[in-house]
């Protein structure tokens, strides 16, 4: 029997108790055009979150996309919003890979995320930028006497860490492209 | 079947709906619908009804829909048409009725231009549709539109819109039949998993206090789907509550229904369903409206739920056994079970069971005051039915006090009777939809219970059902007020009414008389009957503007943020007990 956690409505008196956890929804669409905005407004539409949001064509003969979503909830509201992008009619599929990877007995999926950092400065801090950059492994990928660009790939943790370091060294502006993520493993989603 | 063949755009709409057996449309022309148009001039097949407002179109599809079974389709144009559609999608979609809507759209050249008559119709309709589309490739027309209706009118039903440029209607490309279309991404589970099916029989079959709890999912599913429920009924001998949508499933006359349940649901209802064991929901979902308080809902039973929309399962109620199909798979799995079944219920507990709900009948909680001066509203309706229970009938609504009314004081024998706006909470749905349904069933009697505020919504519709000679019958309740948001005020806002005395009514009577219909008025009880048999037997449409007593109120209510054993009977609502119903937790909420 599962456990009774009732919520949603309007009457919606008694707050839900459970914490929300953040899990990762990888939805395989129809590249076509309206369907991320498909996806997106049924998220804003019904009040869910999203945390983080990548997407891209991934075969180009078949004309799919990937879509990756951070969202975060309860068990609940997670269940509900797989259901409901099930229910909509461009998507061929939805993968919890949060859950899928508990399942699979492993830690967590594999996530990914890519920046480009940009920091300005002269002298020892441009230098210390620079040597951090190089133990984080960013890559240098423009520069000047005046500044350095770096792209950094990583996991989440890793990147926000490097983001809080540079702050003090001059940085100017961040560009995050949001989390990939893919299961651990041989098998597909 | 037609074969492909080379056409214009415009050909393939009218093509698409003959291959889809479409013979009637609702809708009203516009500069970017024009070519369609006049394909639609140039044909017999397919049969045009000009209504007087494109939310009028959607709603007389919806209510064409609902009475037949088959897919509304509604036809508009660009930019307001599109816009003016909208309440109808919506409405659809809450619930889950099929339709077509069609819209015309400035030529692909300006989209993005603010044309003239543009908006992004898709944009606007996206989350008001289950699906949409914007045809690009006039080649891509024919498999949209047969798409569209296959989205539209399988797994849970619902309104679907194809936006046609107006350049795609006038070029040429191929068309294709609807062979059957196989989308990837869209397969409905039709069957309910056995072992899950299994598992609701033995908790059935355990039950002492059982109860069905139906909705609209068993219209939707067909007439089989009410043969089968009324089957299983008769088989396992439990009482029976539907919600407001599913009214007519099981008939208002067998001896195990217990009316509807729900906000303004009888106390037999209510308290069986808070009382129960085990909870077999086919084709509900739990609606607010339903469930009042959540976590104080049906505390102590274990809970079957069948329902198409695997998005409907736990999304606010938890249930112990979800069963995922459509409701006549599953229910002709349950009957075959129930009946090779050996072990069933304690009779002695089912016998107590029944008992107990006679109880709570016997507080007969639809009584209410007669009076010999002035019609009660609950008078008025009684008597309709008594005067109209033998008739091929069918009744719409529009929305408040009065269909909260008619739902609990008329009668359905079958499903497809009764049309009303339930999750959307339409007012001017009731006058198009009955215009709707008396298209389809020409010779029927079509009843439109209304009140005299939402009436006014829609009242532009008389012009149609008088051009097409569509005898509705349009029967007003009316208190010269906003009746159920006057309740409300009176509930949560200290007796302060703000804006729901209409202070300029028009006389029903001659407004009937100037669209070319026929007004009568009704004050007297006294006069009802005779007025009530002259609607009947008047030829073409009719205006009854039946004048009731001005502050009835409509009981049994379960309060905002109470739970169905918290009910508000008539004979104990009195102001104060009104005035102190609804806490100030029960006062945020709708």
């Amino acid at each position: 029997m599962t456990k009774k956690i009732q919520s949603g409505s309007a009457y919606f008196i008694t707050r839900d108790t459970e914490t929300p956890r953040t899990h990762v929804l990888s939805i395989i669409v129809n590249n076509e055009p309206g369907v991320l905005a498909r996806v997106i407004g049924l998220f804003s539409g019904r009040g869910y979150n999203i945390e983080s949001l990548t997407v891209s064509e991934t075969s180009h003969e078949k004309h799919l996309s990937r879509i990756t979503i951070v969202s975060s909830g309860t068990m609940q509201v997670l269940d509900q919003i797989k259901k409901l992008l099930e229910r909509s009619i461009p998507v061929h599929k939805v993968v919890d890979l949060t859950l899928l990877a508990e399942e699979r007995g492993h830690d967590k999926p594999i996530e990914r995320e890519l920046a480009l950092v940009k920091v300005a400065g002269l002298g020892n801090d441009r230098l210390e930028a620079m040597r951090l950059g190089d133990s984080f492994r960013a890559s240098v990928i423009d520069a000047s006497v005046e500044h350095v660009t770096f792209e950094i790939t990583g996991k989440l943790t890793k990147i926000e860490q490097f983001i809080q370091i540079m702050k003090p060294l001059g940085l100017v502006e961040v560009c995050r492209t949001g989390v990939a993520s893919m299961s651990r493993g041989k098998e597909g989603m | 079947m037609s074969k492909a063949v080379e056409m214009t755009g415009a050909e393939m709409v009218l093509q698409a709906l003959r291959d889809n057996g479409v013979d009637t449309l609702f809708g009203y022309p516009g500069g970017a619908v024009l070519p369609i148009y006049d394909e639609i001039f140039q044909q017999d097949d397919v049969n045009h009804i000009l209504v007087r407002h494109e939310q009028g179109a959607g709603h007389a599809a919806e209510g064409y829909a609902r009475s037949t079974g088959k897919t509304g389709v509604m036809l508009v144009t660009s930019g307001p048409g599109a816009t003016n559609a909208v309440t109808p999608l919506q409405d659809a979609l809450m619930d889950s009725i099929p339709l077509v809507c069609l819209t015309g759209q400035v030529p692909s050249a300006l989209i993005g231009s603010d044309a003239f008559q543009e908006a992004d119709t898709v944009g606007i309709t996206r989350p008001c549709t289950k699906h949409n589309w914007l045809v690009s490739d006039v080649n891509d027309l024919s498999r949209i539109l047969h798409e569209a209706f296959y989205v539209a009118n399988t797994g849970r039903p619902g309104p679907v819109l194809v936006d046609i440029p107006k350049d795609i209607q006038f070029s040429t490309g191929t068309y294709y039949p609807p062979e059957h279309f196989e989308l990837k991404t869209y397969k409905p589970t039709l069957s309910g998993d056995a072992d899950a099916i299994a598992a609701a029989i033995d908790l059935m079959a355990k039950a002492e206090r059982p109860i069905f709890y139906t909705g609209g999912g068993v219209v939707n599913s067909g007439p089989d789907a009410s043969r089968l429920l009324r089957e299983l009924v008769e088989l396992t001998g439990f009482p029976i509550t539907s919600t407001l949508m599913g009214l007519g499933c099981y008939p208002a006359s067998g001896d195990k229904w217990l009316g509807m349940l729900g906000m303004h649901g009888t106390y037999e209802a209510n308290l069986a369903m808070h009382d129960c064991d085990v909870m077999i929901n086919i084709g509900a979902r739990f609606d607010d409206r339903i469930t009042g308080r959540l976590d104080a809902f049906s505390p102590n039973s274990e809970k079957i739920h069948i329902d198409i929309d695997p998005s409907s399962i736990n999304k606010t109620v938890q249930v112990d056994i979800p069963i995922v199909g459509d409701v006549t798979h599953v229910l002709e799995e349950m009957v075959r079970i129930w009946r090779s079944r050996k072990e069933k219920n304690d009779p002695k507990a089912l016998k107590e069971w029944h008992a107990r709900i006679d109880e709570w009948r016997a507080r007969d909680c639809l009584s209410y005051t007669p009076s010999k001066d002035v019609i009660m509203p609950q008078y008025a309706l009684e008597r309709l039915q008594e005067l109209t229970k033998d008739k091929d009938r069918y009744i719409t609504t529009e929305v408040g006090q009065h269909q909260m009314w008619a739902a609990q004081y008329l009668k359905f024998e079958d499903p497809n009777r009764w049309m009303t706006s339930g999750g959307l909470g339409t007012m001017g749905y009731g006058l198009p939809a009955a215009f709707g349904v008396q298209i389809a069933h020409p010779k029927s009697l079509v009843i439109d219970v209304a009140g005299d505020a939402s009436i006014q919504m829609c009242i532009q519709e008389m012009s149609a059902a008088l051009q097409y000679n569509a005898p509705i019958k349009i029967f007003i309740l009316n208190n010269q007020y906003m009746g159920m948001v006057r309740q409300w005020q009176q509930l949560l806002h200290g007796n302060r009414l703000s804006n729901t005395y209409t202070e300029a009514m028009p006389d029903f009577v001659k407004l009937a008389e100037a669209y070319g219909g026929t007004g009568i008025r009704c004050h007297k009880p006294e006069e009802l009957d005779a007025a009530i048999l002259k609607m009947i037997e008047t030829d073409g449409p009719v205006i009854f503007d039946c004048r009731v007593a001005n502050l009835a109120n409509c009981f049994p209510m379960i309060p905002s943020g109470k739970a169905h054993n918290e009910m508000l009977l008539p004979d104990e609502a009195t102001d104060e007990a009104i005035g102190s119903a609804i806490d100030d937790a029960g006062k945020k909420l709708v």
